[in-house]
C-alpha cells in the first residue's frame, strides 16, 4: 500500500516535457539561455496573461522567431526589448522598465508600506495612551 | 464624525478606481505608434503576386490600413462596412492580409467583394510585428504624411466610423 501510494505520488509530480517548439533555438549554450530568459520575460499580446515561452498563439511563435533572428544577427537584450516595446508599448514586458511613466508602479508598493506602518504606528500609540480597565471587562 | 470620514473617503475613491478600471477592456492597448511615422514595409501584392505594396502607396493621401485574414471572424463581420465605404469614396483603403493563405484569401474577396485599393500580403507575419498587430481586424488611419493617426481595434461598424474615425477625419481637412 505505502509502494503504490508512493508510486502514485511520484506519477502525480511527473510533468509532461513542456517544449513550444520542438527544436532547441540554438546550439551555443549562452545564446540558448539569453533566448529562453527573453521569452520568459515578454508577454503575448494575443493571450495576456502568458509569456510567450508558454503560448502557442501563432503571434508568441512569430515573435519567438523574430527574437531567434536577433539573437543571431547579435543584438543586445536592450534592443530586443527596445524592438519590443516600440511595437508593442510596455505591456508587452512582464516586468516593466523604470520610466516616468512606470515610475508609479515601482514606487506605490513602497509608499503604500510606509502609509500603513504610519497608520499602525498612530493606532498603537493611541491605544499606549488609553488607561488600562483592570476589571478586564 | 472624521473619525469615519478619512476611510470613507479612501473607500469611495478605491470604488472610483475600480469602476473605472472595470469598464476598461484589457485587451485594448494604446498602440505606441500614433503619432509616430508608419512603419516601412515592402510586400508582395495578394492578388498579383509579381507586383508589390509599399508604404509609398499609402502616402501622398490620408487612407485607412485594415488588417485581415481569412480566419478572423470579426473581418467577416465588418466586411459589409468596408465595402460600403469603399463604394462612399471618402479615402482608400489598403488591405494587410496578415498569417494568411494565400489562395484562401484571393477567394475571400472574389466571394463577398474587394473593399481594398490594394492589399498586401504579409503570410508570415512580419510586416504585421512592425505595426505591432496583435489581432485582426485592425485598423489604422494614416495621415497625409504618412504619420498614424489612430488604430481602430475589433470589427469596425458605421457607428464606430462616426464616432471614432469621422473627428479625426473633419480636423485633417478630409470630410466637411
Amino acid at each position: 500500500m505505502r509502494k503504490l501510494l508512493g508510486m502514485l505520488t511520484l506519477l502525480a509530480l511527473a510533468m509532461p516535457a513542456i517544449a513550444i517548439d520542438d527544436i532547441q533555438a540554438f546550439d551555443d549554450p549562452e545564446l540558448q539561455a539569453r533566448y529562453e530568459e527573453i521569452i520568459s520575460e515578454v508577454r503575448c499580446l494575443k493571450c495576456q496573461n502568458q509569456t510567450i515561452k508558454d503560448s502557442n498563439a501563432f503571434l508568441a511563435g512569430d515573435l519567438r522567431r523574430e527574437i531567434r533572428r536577433m539573437l543571431e544577427e547579435g543584438f543586445s537584450d536592450k534592443e530586443i526589448y527596445d524592438f519590443l516595446v516600440e511595437r508593442y508599448g510596455e505591456f508587452a514586458l512582464y516586468r516593466p522598465r523604470t520610466s516616468g511613466k512606470t515610475l508609479i508602479l515601482w514606487i506605490a508598493p513602497g509608499l503604500l508600506l510606509l502609509g500603513g506602518i504610519a497608520v499602525l504606528g498612530g493606532v498603537l500609540r493611541k491605544r499606549m495612551n488609553m488607561p488600562i480597565d483592570e476589571d478586564g471587562a | 464624525m472624521s473619525r469615519f470620514l478619512i476611510p470613507l473617503l479612501i473607500f469611495a475613491s478605491l470604488i472610483a478606481v475600480f469602476v473605472v478600471g472595470l469598464g476598461r477592456d484589457p485587451s485594448e492597448l494604446p498602440s505606441p505608434l500614433l503619432e509616430k511615422p508608419a512603419p516601412q514595409f515592402d510586400l508582395p501584392s495578394l492578388l498579383d503576386p509579381e507586383q508589390r505594396v509599399t508604404t509609398q502607396d499609402i502616402s501622398g493621401e490620408v487612407s485607412l490600413v485594415n488588417v485581415w485574414a481569412t480566419w478572423c471572424v470579426g473581418c467577416r463581420q465588418e466586411h459589409n462596412f468596408l465595402l460600403q465605404l469603399s463604394k462612399a469614396d471618402v479615402l482608400p483603403i489598403y488591405g494587410l492580409n496578415w498569417r494568411d493563405n494565400g489562395p484562401e484569401a484571393r477567394r475571400w474577396l472574389q466571394q463577398l467583394g474587394d473593399p481594398y485599393v490594394a492589399t498586401a500580403y504579409d503570410q508570415d507575419g512580419r510586416v504585421g510585428i512592425d505595426w505591432g498587430v496583435y489581432g485582426a481586424p485592425e485598423t489604422f488611419l494614416i495621415g497625409a504624411d504618412g504619420t498614424v493617426l489612430y488604430k481602430h481595434l475589433g470589427p469596425l461598424s458605421w457607428g464606430l466610423w462616426e464616432e471614432n474615425f469621422v473627428p479625426l477625419l473633419k480636423a485633417q481637412g478630409q470630410l466637411q
